[in-house]
């Protein structure tokens, strides 16, 4: 049985794009170098697992999950980070490119404001390395809106969870163009929100969200 | 925790347990506790002296801002725990333990780091003598291959924290132990030497290519401090 292995998504714009908010040198490091890592050490530890499960070798598929899980998170996450991010000054990157996403928003947290604080609190509050991420949860009587932060490289890929947009709060995010400064990296980063992509993942599946990894195999 | 550096931290921190239990006997309700506070240490060598191992600009930011922003934020921690053990308040208790875990901790991790480095001028990479490093060689066979180990857990480090190396207080041995985010070396284990891996310990002079980070730090680390802390 041949096992998947992964490549890395072009990003769908420059690198330089989405400066002033995030600078090219980031974008160039987060893209080839960051993201690349994680899909290399994913395709490696995949390759591992397809061994193990071979030669019926437990032990060792136990030992690979870990690694798994931590750079298929990272390749899922930059994946769909690269997809929620737009250049400053196209239509995408304005709240009203989503109007549905919006009116759940302002029905859940009252207005774009509350919920904007809300989202900076969590991402602030991340005690090393993680994520933050809007999230739609599906099942019960309607779906829902929820703020999730995650540890590390951990995906959002609960059961009915749906990512509609993440920010990376990794050092390794910001740190060249904002240093400790990482308040000023989270409010700016609303400039470069792609809401179009949002409002596409909040009306869709699950399977819709992820459809860019299945284009990376 | 035998560092002089945390010494007088540790020394107000007895000042202000034995002040908070004297006010509770004395039943002193509604009084501002007496207390003291974490304050920044002073490095014991220039931003620039570990350079070229660390950059000048690291070390500054690292310092002066990040360890800074760990005193401060575990200092209102520790207040709001005051005022929440006063009102007897205990959920208010609980939900203020991770932030003192994570800024306690990362106070007492740089200071621990930053004893434990030193220039080369004075010492920094010299290797260990004596009881460490003959227990760095019990456990390891020879310090090369204890550097290896160490910067593979480095490595291994998935997110933000440290690798420690750290005694058993049970059977003495020593052991390399990697925590994750600002988890401080405490219980069964002694801390002897820390490496910080967030990214923000070396991404400005590394950026992704952190194991040459690892390899160089060994350039400035400070045997005698760990050997100090060794018993």
């Amino acid at each position: 049985m041949q096992g998947a292995t992964y490549s890395l998504p072009p990003l769908p714009y420059a690198y330089n794009a989405l400066e002033p908010h995030i600078s090219a040198q980031i974008m160039e490091l987060h893209h080839s170098k960051h993201h690349q890592t994680y899909i290399t050490n994913l395709n490696a530890a995949l390759k591992s697992q397809q061994e193990a499960i071979q030669t019926a070798d437990i032990p060792t598929q136990v030992s690979l999950q870990p690694g798994i899980k931590f750079n298929a998170g990272g390749h899922i996450n930059h994946s769909l980070f690269w997809q929620n991010l737009c250049p400053a000054n196209s239509s995408d990157a304005k709240p009203s490119s989503a109007p549905k996403l919006v009116e759940k928003i302002k029905a859940t947290w009252g207005d774009e404001t509350k919920f904007r604080e809300a989202f900076k609190t969590a991402l602030l509050g991340i005690q090393g390395s993680g994520w933050g991420w809007l999230v739609k949860v599906e099942g019960g009587k309607e779906d829902r809106l929820v703020i999730m932060t995650t540890k590390d490289q951990d995906p959002v890929v609960g059961k009915g969870e749906i990512p509609v947009f993440g920010v990376d709060m990794w050092e390794h995010a910001y740190y060249l163009q904002y240093l400790n400064g990482k308040a000023a990296y989270v409010e700016n980063i609303w400039n470069v929100i792609n809401w179009k992509t949002a409002e596409e993942r909040y009306l869709g599946s699950r399977a819709d969200a992820f459809k860019v990894l299945k284009a990376s195999m | 925790m035998s560092t002089t550096l945390l010494r007088s931290f540790i020394f107000r921190s007895a000042l202000r347990a034995s002040a908070s239990a004297s006010s509770r006997k004395a039943g002193l309700a509604g009084t501002t506790f007496v207390r003291g506070k974490a304050t920044l240490p002073d490095l014991p060598y220039d931003y620039g002296a570990l350079e070229p191992a660390i950059s000048g600009k690291i070390m500054e930011l690292h310092h002066s801002k990040h360890h800074n922003t760990y005193v401060t934020s575990f200092n209102n921690a520790t207040e709001q725990m005051a005022e929440a053990r006063q009102k007897e308040d205990i959920q208010t208790q609980i939900a203020l333990q991770p932030l003192i875990n994570f800024h306690g901790g990362g106070h007492i991790n740089h200071t621990l780091f930053w004893e434990n480095l030193a220039p080369t001028s004075q010492g920094g990479g010299e290797p260990p003598t004596g009881g460490l490093s003959k227990a760095i060689n019990d456990s390891y066979g020879s310090l090369d291959a204890m550097k290896e180990k160490f910067n593979a857990a480095l490595a291994g480090i998935q997110g933000s924290g440290w690798a420690w190396l750290v005694q058993d207080t049970q059977t003495g041995n020593v052991i390399i132990k990697t925590y994750a985010n600002q988890d401080p070396v405490v219980g069964q284990f002694r801390p002897l030497l820390g490496i910080d891996a967030w990214e923000h310990a070396y991404y400005l002079q590394y950026q992704n290519r952190k194991a040459e980070y690892f390899n160089a730090v060994w350039d400035v680390i400070n045997w005698k401090a760990a050997e100090k802390r060794f018993k």
